[in-house]
């Protein structure tokens, strides 16, 4: 071996040195660099725990809230679900009482008119076209007559009546027949069924006595209804009772009236006669 | 607030005053009432009306000569017509539609219907 080979072998052997230095201190870089990004892993995983500690408490607070919350606008919800039914529980009552209120508006304006018109004249014919009228339009009748009672012989004699002729009504006896029995009873008559009725003169629907107090002086009675009436309704009832008592005085009034204006017109001209 | 005018022509006193009565519920109405179809004609021609309520059987002039009268004037073309009546048949009331009422109403009436009807074809 020559000198320069041993030199060249030195200068290798240094070079291998150095490069294991750096072997060496490149490795305890790579195992510090290690060690550290171990540790700050290892921070990191316990701030990251520390962060889902404290945002996980945060997290179930805001849901323990929102839930109460929840359950808060549920009960509302539900109270005023309740509210709304009880409002329109109510708003059906006053519906339903609203109607029967206008029935009964109805039926005491029906009730005032007729009153009020029946005692709005003193006239006898005016009167009877007065009660007509109420049968016709405020009852819907269509075929009807007014019996009165002719005091002398106890009968009851037509003396108007509307969709027949006056020729067709009977005269009636006290106590004779439906019509005679309700005007000796006092008691009102309703056929017992409206659908099959067959119009008879002696026994018709309806027989309205007319009364003052417990005196009898007439009656109405009904042969048929408007077509578009079915049957009677409570109002009905109240006119019928009406009529039996306000057109009763009514027409007796007129009567006694009627008969005290003759008078009076025959005494007048008689005391006329004497004094010229 | 002006006063809507109505004309009731009726020759019930009775049913003429019902009418009245209920129409009073709804508003202050101007009523005029008539007697028979002519009369109604004659305070249509001397004033305007907002509506008009008539009966079908009247002296002199029926409810149904009204209304095809008061349809042939230019005044009265749109002008609300309720017919009140006792005649309860189809071929009536198609009769009175034709002719140009607005409403049929069949009597006996009831006022709520009467008030419902007027209510309806005035746009309350």
């Amino acid at each position: 071996m020559t000198q320069s080979d041993d030199k060249s072998g030195l200068n290798r052997a240094d070079d291998f040195l150095q490069l294991f230095k750096k072997g060496a201190e490149f490795t305890q870089d790579l195992l510090k660099e290690n060690e550290r990004l171990r540790f700050r892993i290892v921070k990191l995983e316990e701030s990251l725990k520390e962060r889902d500690l404290v945002g996980g408490t945060a997290l179930s607070q805001d849901s323990a809230r929102l839930l109460k919350k929840i359950e808060e606008l549920e009960q509302e919800k539900a109270e005023i679900l309740g509210r709304v039914r009880r409002a329109e529980e109510e708003n059906q009552d006053f519906a339903n009482r609203y109607v029967e209120i206008e029935e009964e508006n109805n039926m005491l304006a029906n009730l005032y008119i007729a009153s009020y018109q029946l005692h709005s004249t003193l006239d006898f014919k005016e009167v009877t076209q007065i009660i007509l009228e109420i049968v016709i339009n405020l009852i819907g009748a269509e075929e009807f007559g007014l019996l009165l009672l002719d005091e002398k012989t106890n009968k009851l004699e037509p003396i108007a009546c509307e969709g027949l002729e006056l020729g067709q009504l009977p005269s009636v006896g006290v106590g004779s027949g439906i019509i005679g029995d309700s005007v000796k009873s006092g008691e009102n008559f309703f056929t017992e069924s409206m659908e099959g009725y067959q119009r008879d003169f002696l026994n018709p629907m309806v027989c309205i006595p007319l009364k003052i107090k417990e005196h009898v002086i007439g009656v109405i009675v009904i042969y048929k209804l408007l077509t578009q009436k079915e049957k009677f309704t409570s109002v009905d009832y109240e006119l019928f009772s009406l009529l039996a008592g306000h057109a009763a005085t009514a027409v007796f009034s007129s009567r006694l009236y009627s008969e005290s204006e003759r008078k009076l017109s025959t005494i007048q001209g008689f005391i006329d006669l004497l004094t010229k | 607030m002006t006063a809507l005018k109505v004309l009731v022509v009726e020759d019930s006193p009775t049913m003429r005053q019902l009418i009245v009565f209920a129409l009073k519920r709804i508003r202050n109405f101007q009523i005029v009432e008539a007697n028979d179809g002519v009369d109604g004609l004659k305070k249509l021609s001397a004033e305007k009306f907002d509506l008009i309520l008539t009966d079908i059987n009247m002296p002199i002039m029926d409810g149904l000569k009204l209304v095809s009268m008061v349809r042939n004037d230019p005044n009265y073309k749109t002008v609300p017509i309720i017919i009140i009546t006792t005649e309860g048949a189809a071929e009536d009331r198609d009769r009175a539609l034709a002719l140009g009422a607005n409403a049929y109403i069949t009597k006996p009436i009831q006022t709520i219907q009467i008030l419902d009807t007027v209510k309806r074809l005035l746009n309350f």
